[in-house]
């Protein structure tokens, strides 16, 4: 490295491409070298698994199937758990994510008025955002425990229905639970991502609504919303792609009971705990296939960053 | 963008102090005591449920009646939970190293040199951190069996797994740093006759320094909290890291839940991150939205 950096010839150093390529060249390809390693070559392989019978428990039974743990999954025998993996994940993902943005937002504008006390409570809100997901998933557990739980103990003593309901042991409040914790963790991130948004927006043009007569409800409708949209629309898809890997608070939760099995958990389980490695991939590619979609969006989205940060 | 945003705005609020808030005082001070314990009461329950012993856990008392240490003095002498930190520690600190000093020379490459093909890379190095863990579990799972890295101490088997998501993260975090250093300060380091390698040392680094620790920051909290390769590629003690270890205590007894210890445990974990995170938080907040919503 050190004699690239020595061949660059000072005087004509802005017009010696060559020399600023190599140096480039240089500088960059151990980071190519390990994300081919690490990221690229996986899901190769992940592929090529995936087109093959290969089980863990029958050692040896490894043969070329074609594109069998595909139609096994999506509509052979698995395809059942297979749709329901999916609609799991995609209803945990819409209803979680929704809420996560109307409360982010509320929470956002909170903080984007309370001027004193503004620093405690940005710090605050990164608190859910610095805990673990195994330790924010086995908290809500032992919060919604049917018999210990806060929750229920709440309910109780208030004599108000639900003090015992066995909360992750029936399928809609196990999922409901899931929503909630993920909520809790996440909101607050999506607050401070708003509120970075809502601050860049200009104050005269409140004044000038101000002036015109404008009600909160008005500017909030056709100043804020308007000018917070971009941040939003990003915001949703970045939280998007998070909640659609979900696989640490099923694990933890309920390990995938009561209609909580997620499509990466789902992939994971037939994996490690049945030691299908074909179909394990196989669901494994089609979790990254349907990631990758909303992926792709984002990547456009988010294009004109990107093309700002590599223009020269 | 987003960093300066963030910079900037509390001033401009400061000299707008007079402006009275869009809506009632009261109003607004209700939904800030009602974010400050919907963020803070699950911490606070956690800690009250480590500092409960017998009997007391299974109150849903606010404040334990016997508060006590024991829990916090059981799981230091647990083994798996004292080999758990001691992996998280290695892995962490081995993983954020390494995607520092590979994604310092990439991201500066990457700002500063002019060379082709730099948008398509970006956009791959971005789109990377999003895929899902999952789909590079799978074949490593097989390929670490293969090659003896599964299960293997010190959590060195999840050195390179975590490598995937730490390194982009890094280089698109420190890209956006390094622009920001002014080209200028850097071309009198070159007209002074520093080659460009002395310039990126002597000049740029100092500089990013800050850009640095956010990133060395985020990629390490995603390491700590990592949990899906942590329980694909170990199975045992030797080699779990800490969320591997929490939900092993968790999910091994269903009807006898040490729940004490395990909150004991998660506080211990948990306490250093949120205490870096306070440290730091408004670098944080920059990184976050650097790779996130940028712009």
């Amino acid at each position: 490295m050190a004699t690239a950096a020595e061949t660059v010839v000072r005087p004509r150093r802005r017009r010696s491409g060559l020399s600023e390529r190599r140096l480039a060249a240089l500088m960059i390809s151990p980071a190519v070298l390990i994300i081919l390693l690490v990221a690229a070559y996986p899901i190769a392989y992940a592929i090529w698994l995936s087109l093959h019978q290969y089980s863990l428990i029958h050692k040896g039974l490894s043969r070329w199937s074609g594109f069998e743990n595909y139609s096994t999954a999506l509509w052979g025998d698995q395809h059942q758990a297979f749709w329901t993996a999916f609609k799991t994940t995609f209803i945990f993902t819409f209803i979680s994510v929704g809420l996560e943005l109307v409360l982010g937002l509320a929470m956002a504008l909170a903080m984007h008025q309370a001027f004193r006390g503004r620093g405690v409570l940005r710090a605050t809100v990164l608190v859910p955002w610095a805990i673990l997901t195994v330790v924010t998933a086995m908290t809500w557990k032992t919060i919604f425990d049917p018999d210990l739980g806060f929750a229920n103990t709440m309910l109780r003593a208030l004599h108000l229905p639900g003090g015992h309901v066995v909360w992750l042991g029936e399928s809609g409040y196990a999922m409901a639970v899931m929503i909630f914790a993920d909520v809790w963790k996440t909101a607050p991130f999506m607050a401070l991502l708003l509120l970075a948004g809502l601050q860049v927006i200009p104050e005269d043009v409140y004044d000038a609504a101000k002036v015109d007569g404008a009600t909160t409800w008005q500017r909030f409708r056709r100043i804020t919303l308007p000018l917070l949209a971009p941040a939003i629309l990003v915001a949703l898809i970045f939280r998007t792609l998070d909640a659609l890997r979900v696989f640490d608070l099923p694990y933890v939760l309920t390990q995938g009971a009561n209609g909580t099995t997620t499509l990466s958990l789902e992939a994971q389980q037939t994996l490690v705990n049945n030691g299908i490695i074909g179909l394990g991939s196989a669901l494994s590619v089609l979790t990254f296939a349907t990631v990758m979609l909303v992926s792709f969006l984002y990547i456009r989205f988010v294009g004109g960053n990107i093309r700002a940060l590599a223009e020269d | 963008m987003g960093v300066v945003a963030a910079e900037r705005a509390p001033a401009a609020a400061r000299t707008k102090g007079s402006r009275k808030p869009r809506f009632g005082g009261w109003l607004l001070w209700v939904a800030v005591v009602l974010i400050m314990v919907f963020c803070l009461f699950p911490f606070y329950w956690l800690i009250n449920t480590s500092l409960k012993t017998g009997g007391d856990l299974s109150s849903a008392n606010f404040v334990p009646p016997h508060p006590n240490l024991d829990n916090y003095s059981s799981i230091f002498k647990n083994d798996a939970f004292v080999k758990a930190l001691r992996n998280s520690v290695i892995l962490g600190v081995t993983t954020t190293l390494i995607a520092l000093a590979v994604g310092a020379f990439a991201a500066y490459a990457l700002a500063r040199l002019r060379f082709p093909m730099k948008f398509l890379l970006l956009a791959v190095i971005l789109s990377i951190t999003t895929f899902p863990p999952i789909a590079i579990a799978a074949p490593i799972y097989k390929l670490w069996s293969d090659i003896g890295l599964y299960n293997r101490s010190f959590s060195l088997g999840l050195i390179l797994p975590d490598l995937t998501f730490t390194l982009p993260l890094t280089i698109y975090i420190l890209t956006s740093f390094f622009r920001e250093i002014p080209r200028e300060l850097e071309e009198a380091a070159l007209v002074d006759g520093a080659t460009y390698f002395q310039s990126f040392r002597k000049v740029v680094l100092p500089l990013a320094a800050p850009g640095l620790v956010t990133a060395g920051l985020l990629a390490f909290i995603f390491v700590w909290n990592e949990f899906l390769f942590a329980i694909t590629l170990t199975s045992s003690a030797d080699a779990r890291p800490v969320p591997a270890a929490i939900a092993f205590f968790t999910g091994s007894q269903q009807f006898e839940v040490p729940l004490g210890t395990i909150s004991a445990a998660s506080v211990v974990v948990t306490v250093p991150l949120i205490i870096l995170v306070l440290l730091f938080q408004k670098r944080i907040v920059a990184g976050l939205t650097a790779g996130a919503v940028k712009g």
